[in-house]
């Protein structure tokens, strides 16, 4: 049965293998946005030391960081289920003795090994000989990071399946899908570290789930957090990826309840 | 034991109302207005197991409605069904291990990876057993005439061929009870025949129990010993297909070319004191209807000993007609009268 589960994950991996040259084009672009970002914040920067608490160069690492993360754990699970929905395939896939949510699960962790591969290394050395990023030096840092980034996965992926699920629900799952994706890159901290945004909102964003996704993976691999702040961020993460197994599962049980295989 | 076993069974459907024009629009912006759509009505049958079962209807019937809710996809509105023993919506993790499903218009395969992969995917996903897996695809691929199409992506089979593989996919993991919807839909005769002579051979050979949906009445005259017949979400006729044959089929006809023109007075003269009804086909042709009871001969040696015939048809109503007459009729109190 697990066997089952990791060939959904082989199959995956193997399948967007087959597409590589598309995402060929995917490290230039994540490159042109490392350096896009790179360069404004240069501007803003100007002659200031900080700025939110961030060193110019702790900056630089930090997008650079931020992005290479976005390439490993972004995934189009919302649109694969919403589409599923709709067609009906949902159907199909129920019929199996198998979770349904925890194969697209994995398929999205198939995506993700295939991302890191192909988008996340390679483009992390682009970034590396184009711009002066700072990696840490302490493989500790390495090891807490990377199984921040899996938390990352986790936490992004979780909330995909419950945009995905809400086609069960609407007709149209469309813009809260747009919204979701927006949303996610704004308020996780890729296009805007959460230290900048005014305080009212800085607290409300400690209590949200996203920045969990960038923000304190990051700031861990950036050094802007240390000592027992390092495990209090990891700690966040598993707190909220133990709380949204609680929706993913209340929203699945209602959704077979009242499931319509539109189509059909 | 019973493999099905459906007691009045109900689902209803809410639908949304779109409300006309742009008042209309933004009204339904804020409150939604619902029609409940009642699908299928209070139906009960029973299928033992090792019987083909023909489920057949007018679309929107509620045909797949019935398998969906067989299948655990649908949760019944109310009503009891049992299949294996289970409660397909309630117990599916278990329940799905023992039935294999063919939508013929839904792939299960998965659309990317090789034919061969998709199978060992489904081997683990039902676990069977490696040397179980590997008789039974012999088996399987040998009958259905798969071998070269295995290391295939199945997005580049033909819609017979992904059948075939279709079928594979349902049986690997020997189920009691198959389900098929619409399983030759747009396929050519050659592979319809070839499913079919394959559908056959595994109720023969392993009791598999199959219920299948079907518009093509050729299906269910191949296969199928009992007809469920539904119409508007009731069953208006369960029975044996020779049966319905007999009941609903109003007789025979024949068609006469004669080798002058004819009237319809002529002809009827011919065939004086016999209850049969004449048509014109043309000014030489003429068909006669003959009611199931009569004997052909006796029509044939009047006509024949007083007309110059140049040729003879005798057309047997088919199942084809027969249906098309109950699906024209068919209500559920025309139904009440031959539900026997």
């Amino acid at each position: 049965m697990v066997s089952a589960y990791f060939d959904f994950v082989r199959i995956r991996f193997l399948t967007m293998l087959a597409y590589r040259v598309n995402y060929y084009s995917g490290i230039v672009i994540y490159a042109i946005n490392i350096g896009a970002y790179y360069f404004m914040w240069r501007a803003i920067y100007g002659d200031a030391e900080t700025l939110g608490g961030f060193t110019a160069a702790q900056m630089t690492t930090y997008i650079a960081v931020s992005w290479m993360a976005r390439a490993f754990y972004f995934n189009n699970l919302d649109r694969e289920i919403s589409n599923e929905i709709r067609d009906g395939s949902v159907a199909v896939q129920m019929m199996r003795p198998i979770s349904y949510l925890l194969v697209k699960m994995m398929q999205g962790f198939g995506e993700g090994i295939f991302r890191m591969l192909m988008l996340m290394v390679p483009g992390m050395i682009v970034a590396v000989l184009l711009f002066p990023v700072s990696l840490p030096t302490d493989p500790m840092r390495w090891v807490v990071f990377f199984v921040m980034l899996w938390f990352s996965f986790l936490i992004n992926s979780q909330l995909n399946l419950l945009t995905g699920l809400f086609a069960f629900f609407v007709e149209n799952n469309e813009g809260l899908m747009r919204m979701k994706r927006v949303l996610i890159d704004l308020l996780s901290g890729v296009l805007l570290p959460i230290t900048f945004f005014p305080g009212w909102a800085k607290t409300l964003l400690e209590w949200l789930p996203f920045q969990a996704i960038t923000y304190l993976p990051s700031s861990v691999f950036t050094g802007r957090l240390n000592g027992a702040e390092v495990w209090n961020a990891l700690y966040v993460q598993i707190v909220w990826f133990l709380v949204l197994i609680v929706p993913i599962l209340l929203m699945w049980r209602s959704a077979r309840k009242r499931l319509f295989v539109q189509g059909g | 034991m019973l493999a099905i076993d459906v007691n009045r069974l109900r689902k209803q459907f809410k639908v949304q109302k779109n409300r006309e024009g742009l008042k209309g629009a933004m009204l339904d912006l804020f409150k939604r207005e619902h029609t409940l759509v009642t699908a299928v009505k209070d139906i009960s049958f029973q299928i033992p197991q090792g019987e083909i079962c023909g489920y057949i209807g007018e679309n929107g019937a509620g045909k797949s409605t019935t398998i969906k809710m067989l299948t655990g996809i649908l949760v019944p509105t109310s009503g009891q069904i049992h299949v294996n023993g289970f409660v397909p919506h309630k117990d599916r993790e278990q329940f799905v291990k023992e039935i294999g499903v063919v939508f013929g218009q839904r792939s299960q395969l998965w659309w990317d990876i090789g034919v061969i992969e998709s199978f060992r995917l489904l081997r683990k996903v039902y676990r069977v057993d490696e040397t179980d897996f590997k008789r039974r695809l012999d088996e399987l691929i040998e009958t259905l005439d798969l071998g070269d199409l295995l290391n295939r992506p199945v997005r580049k089979l033909s819609l017979g061929q992904r059948m075939r593989c279709e079928l594979v996919a349902a049986l690997l993991h020997q189920p009691s009870i198959l389900f098929l919807d619409e399983p030759t839909i747009g396929l050519d005769i050659i592979v319809k025949t070839q499913i079919r002579d394959f559908l056959k051979k595994i109720n023969r050979e392993h009791g598999t129990t199959i219920l299948l949906t079907t518009h093509d009445l050729q299906d269910i005259d191949a296969l199928c010993s009992r007809v469920i017949m539904l119409d508007d979400g009731h069953i208006i006729y369960d029975g044996g297909l020779d049966e319905l044959k007999d009941r609903w089929s109003k007789g025979r006809e024949i068609v006469f070319q004669f080798t002058d023109a004819v009237t319809l007075d002529r002809v009827n003269s011919l065939t004086a004191g016999l209850d049969v009804r004449w048509t014109k086909e043309n000014e030489m042709a003429a068909k006669v209807w003959i009611p199931r009871e009569m004997n052909v001969s006796d029509v044939l040696a009047r006509v024949v000993s007083s007309a110059e015939i140049s040729d003879i048809k005798i057309l047997e109503t088919n199942t084809d007609e027969i249906v098309r007459e109950i699906y024209r009729t068919g209500s559920p109190e025309a139904g009440e009268g031959i539900r026997g």
